[in-house]
């Protein structure tokens, strides 16, 4: 098995404060592969670097085939992104965004409507392409921004908690989306969530991040069986503990915020 | 390349066209200024200058003047793209950072020179009036180039600032100041020296000056060295923007 994401000694500082530590880990082509770890254990930051918003300090990544750092334009015709949070043109109408997307993805211009048509057609918001963003509730919204993401095929789409704060029934509904993209297409899936019990439903393969470092990873079975635990809700608690954590570790707070806002 | 910039101007254009409120808003300064100036110094300014007609100076000003403020605030823009978050869908997109740079400055750009017609037509209502065609086709070359100089200024401090806190600095301490002593509302040439240094690095005095020369006739530093001037530092600012694009950590 081809492994689509390679991700060797990364480490992101900033200042002195190391967000993320010495990481390594690989994704196989066509698995969905869950990135898991509280609040501030540097899932963002990781994802930040994957996906080239966020310069590495040290370390190497390469996704399908292209070095992230030296062919970047390569490798972000790779990949898609569902960001964490808001990323569309609330002024502009779905369709619209979507044909933005389409020609800064130089989606070739014949296929650009028929792709653009399916990708409407799979999150179901075909008939409100005319709509104003504005006007989409939010669980429209993140069903627009996975579409978005899929119309210029990539290979491996990241999605960044692609369920909080929605409705059980869109929950549910994004998942077999996403279920369907990773069976029927061949999509990787790089997914990070704080729903334990929905990772445990779609992952393949799962990785938990603590304080920078990757501190467990394998399949669900494996994780459980490794910490003794029923579920990989307490298996996380048990490697993670249970203290609350502030975000972003509370080291550098006035820093990250500001990188938060930068996103 | 060329239709990736297309896109990238046509959403900012969809956007100053979906906003009516600021179209309309936006004519009400230059207005009052046209208005108040026109006619409250135009004596004075007839009576200095043995019964020069002072609209005719003031004009070309107040054109600037409106598409000074829609093309630093169109740069400015990116701000807003940064906070609501469309930003990373532009940065993360595989073109270089140079298209995303052209794109956003000409749309700015356009949409500065729209709001410069606007102005020019409401000069029209106090009696201001260009004289040949050749010289409206000079004129918006001007307007083109200061467009461009100041969308380009806006973007590059945008590329810097995480959110809008500092706006309002930038427009007393360095829109307001080029405005006003870039010859706009007054001849510069009777300042005192020190004023006079600050206009003399103003690069709107360039683009107000080589406006007026296209459009009027009057010009203090002659056309063909504004061009130059206002030319090659829009040129400059652009590429200063792309460094500071290709820095931004989305």
């Amino acid at each position: 098995m081809q492994n689509i994401l390679l991700v060797q000694s990364l480490t992101k500082k900033f200042d002195d404060f190391t967000a993320v530590n010495n990481v390594s880990f690989n994704v196989e082509t066509g698995s969905i592969f869950a990135f898991l770890g509280p609040n501030g254990a540097g899932k963002s930051t990781t994802i930040k670097m994957l996906t080239t918003v966020l310069k590495p300090t040290s370390g190497e990544i390469s996704i399908n085939g292209f070095n992230v750092l030296k062919e970047q334009d390569k490798a972000r015709e790779s990949f898609g992104i569902v960001f964490q949070d808001h990323s569309l043109d609330d002024d502009l109408t779905a369709y619209e965004n979507m044909i933005y997307h389409a020609v800064v993805y130089k989606v070739p211009r014949k296929e650009r409507e028929e792709r653009i048509r399916k990708a409407f057609e799979i999150v179901g918001l075909w008939d409100r392409r005319e709509d104003l963003v504005k006007n989409y509730s939010g669980g429209m919204k993140r069903r627009l921004e996975i579409a978005r993401a899929l119309v210029h095929y990539p290979r491996i789409l990241f999605l960044e908690e692609p369920t909080v704060g929605l409705d059980p029934q869109t929950r549910n509904s994004i998942w077999s989306h996403i279920r369907n993209l990773n069976t029927e297409r061949k999509m990787t899936i790089f997914l990070t969530t704080h729903y334990m019990e929905e990772a445990e439903a779609i992952a393949d393969q799962i990785a938990i991040i603590d304080h920078g470092k990757i501190i467990e990873s394998g399949t669900v079975e494996e994780i459980k069986k490794q910490t003794e635990t029923e579920s990989l809700e307490e298996a996380f608690l048990k490697l993670t503990g249970r203290d609350i954590r502030d975000d972003n570790n509370g080291v550098k707070p006035r820093m990250m915020r500001g990188m938060g806002r930068m996103r | 390349m060329i239709e990736v910039i297309y896109i990238l101007c046509l959403r900012q254009l969809k956007h100053y066209w979906r906003s009516k409120t600021r179209l309309i808003g936006s004519l009400g300064q230059p207005l009052l200024f046209l208005i108040a100036f026109g006619f409250g110094i135009g004596p004075m300014y007839s009576k200095a200058n043995g019964g020069a007609d002072y609209i005719n100076f003031l004009a070309p000003g107040i054109i600037t003047m409106g598409i000074l403020f829609t093309a630093v605030f169109s740069g400015l823009e990116v701000i807003w793209d940064r906070q609501f978050g469309f930003l990373k869908e532009t940065m993360v997109a595989p073109i270089s950072r140079t298209e995303i740079m052209i794109g956003k400055t000409f749309g700015g750009a356009t949409i500065a020179i729209i709001q410069g017609l606007l102005v020019l037509s409401l000069t029209y209502l106090i009696g201001f009036r260009i004289t040949s065609l050749g010289s409206l086709v000079l004129g918006l070359v001007f307007m083109f180039l200061i467009a461009v100089f100041f969308t380009g200024l806006g973007l590059s401090i945008a590329s810097k600032m995480k959110d809008m806190q500092g706006f309002q600095m930038i427009l007393n301490f360095l829109i307001m100041p080029i405005f006003f002593l870039s010859g706009a509302l007054f001849p510069i040439t009777n300042l005192p020296p020190a004023i006079l240094f600050i206009s003399r690095i103003d690069p709107l005095t360039y683009g107000v000056d080589g406006l007026r020369g296209a459009i009027t006739g009057i010009s203090t530093f002659g056309i063909y060295s504004d061009l130059a001037v206002i030319g090659v530092l829009s040129l400059l600012i652009c590429a200063v923007g792309t460094v500071l694009f290709s820095k931004i950590e989305a």
